[in-house]
C-alpha cells in the first residue's frame, strides 16, 4: 500500500477523534444536573425542612426556636445589627420572598414576620466560593456543614449566600454568650457560622433544636428521599415556596402559606 | 584600643548577667519546677484511649485526627485496641475524666510555652462552674 502524505494526515485525524470520542460521548450523553440529581435520589438520605407559616404565625412574637437553637449552639447576643450573629432569625414576609412581588398580599401574610434559616441548598453557591473547603456539602446527607477549624474568615460564602444565613464574628463573641453550653463549641473572632442543621443532634438521633422547640409544631424536619417521610407527605398535599428559587440554588427548607 | 578598660568590663558584665539563668541553676542546686499533673481518680474509668506514653507524645496528632473524622466524615465513636468505645470529643471525653485542665493540660503546656487555641472555641467545663 502506498502512502501518501495526504493519506497519513487523514488517518492521524481519524486515529485522534477516536481516542477522543469516549470524552466527547460523555459530554453529550448526559450534562451535570441530571447527573448529580439522579446519585442523589438513588443515595442515603436528604434532610429538609418545611415551615407552616400557618401555624407559626399563630403566635406571631414567639422567638421559642430561635432561642433554643441559640442557647444550644452557643450563638452570642451581641445587641447591635451590624455585628449581630444569626443561626435562626425572622423578616418580613415580603422580604423573605422578595420575588413575589405582590402588591395584594394575602392580609394574613402582610408584615408578619417569617423565621428563616439557612436553607442547605442542593447546589449551595458558598460552597463553591470557599477557597480552603471549611464548608461543603455532605454527599450523605446534603447539609451545608463547616468546617470552623479551617475557617479563614475570608468572607467570600457571606457575599455568595443570596439568604444572607451567613454571619461573621467581628470580635471575640464568648463575653456576649450569656449560658455557654459545654457540649457545644463558641467560635472564635474571624470566623464564619451559620445553622448547621443540628448536625451533633441527628448523629445522636434527635430532632434539630428549633423542630423540638416549637409548641405549634410549625417546624417539621425529614428526609426528602423518602417517599413516606412527613415532609414528603407535607409537600404532596400543601403548596409550598421556597426562597429565590430562580437563583437555582435548590434551597431545602420549603414554606407552606 | 581606645577605652579597652571599659569595654573588656563591660563585656564581661554582660556575658555574666546573659549567662545568669544558666550558672545560677547551676551554682543553687535548685531544678527549675517540673509540671506537677494531678491525675484523674476516675473510679469506672482507669484507662485512658491509648497508652500513656503515646498519650503524652501524640496527643495532639489524636485530637487533630479525631477533629478531622467527627467535623469532616461525621462519626463520633473511637474504639480503643481493647475494644472500648468513646465518643470522640475533646470537652466531653478528655475532660469528662481530665476535669482540671489547671492542673493536667495547662501543666506542661505552660511549662514547655506552648498555647494551643483548642480552648478559644472549645470551652473547659471547670471554668464554666468558677463564673
Amino acid at each position: 500500500m502506498d502512502v501518501t502524505r495526504r493519506k497519513l494526515l487523514k488517518l492521524a485525524g481519524l486515529g485522534a477523534l477516536g481516542l477522543t470520542a469516549g470524552k466527547y460521548a460523555k459530554v453529550f450523553a448526559n450534562d451535570a444536573f441530571t447527573e448529580t440529581t439522579l446519585s442523589e435520589i438513588g443515595t442515603g438520605k436528604r434532610w429538609a425542612m418545611v415551615v407552616d407559616v400557618r401555624k407559626c404565625l399563630v403566635k406571631e412574637d414567639c422567638r421559642e426556636c430561635i432561642n433554643a437553637c441559640h442557647i444550644t449552639h452557643n450563638v452570642p447576643n451581641i445587641g447591635n445589627t451590624k455585628d449581630e450573629i444569626k443561626w435562626i432569625w425572622k423578616e418580613d414576609f415580603e422580604n423573605v420572598f422578595s420575588d413575589q412581588e405582590n402588591h395584594y398580599l394575602k392580609e394574613n401574610l402582610k408584615d408578619k414576620r417569617i423565621p428563616i434559616f439557612c436553607n442547605h441548598c442542593d447546589n449551595p453557591p458558598c460552597v463553591r466560593v470557599c477557597p480552603t473547603q471549611a464548608t461543603w456539602k455532605r454527599e450523605e446527607d446534603g447539609i451545608v456543614m463547616m468546617d470552623w477549624h479551617r475557617c479563614i474568615g475570608c468572607r467570600y460564602c457571606i457575599v455568595a449566600c443570596p439568604y444572607g444565613s451567613r454571619s461573621f464574628n467581628w470580635q471575640d463573641p464568648r463575653p456576649f454568650i450569656d449560658n455557654i453550653n459545654s457540649e457545644f463549641p463558641t467560635r472564635s473572632k474571624g470566623v464564619v457560622e451559620k445553622c448547621t442543621f443540628c448536625e451533633k443532634r441527628l448523629a445522636e438521633g434527635k430532632q434539630p433544636a428549633c423542630v423540638e422547640a416549637c409548641k405549634e409544631k410549625a417546624l417539621v424536619f425529614g428526609n426528602l428521599n423518602d417517599q413516606n417521610s412527613e415532609v414528603r407527605k407535607l409537600l404532596k398535599e400543601n403548596f409550598s415556596l421556597r426562597r429565590k428559587p430562580g437563583l437555582g440554588t435548590e434551597p431545602e427548607i420549603y414554606y407552606l402559606v | 584600643m581606645y577605652d579597652s578598660g571599659k569595654i573588656i568590663i563591660g563585656i564581661i558584665i554582660f556575658i555574666a548577667l546573659f549567662t545568669f539563668p544558666t550558672w545560677y541553676l547551676f551554682t543553687s542546686g535548685e531544678a527549675a519546677p517540673m509540671p506537677d499533673l494531678v491525675y484523674p481518680e476516675n473510679e469506672d474509668q482507669k484507662e485512658c484511649v491509648y497508652s500513656a506514653e503515646y498519650m503524652r507524645a501524640s496527643h495532639m496528632d489524636l485530637l487533630n485526627e479525631w477533629r478531622d473524622i467527627v467535623v469532616r466524615e461525621g462519626k463520633r465513636t473511637f474504639t480503643t485496641t481493647a475494644g472500648k468505645k468513646f465518643e470522640m470529643s475533646m470537652t466531653n471525653t478528655c475532660l469528662g475524666c481530665h476535669s482540671n485542665k489547671a492542673q493536667f493540660c495547662d501543666q506542661c503546656h505552660n511549662y514547655l510555652e506552648v498555647n494551643p487555641y483548642c480552648w478559644d472555641c472549645h470551652v473547659d467545663p471547670s471554668q464554666l462552674e468558677n463564673q
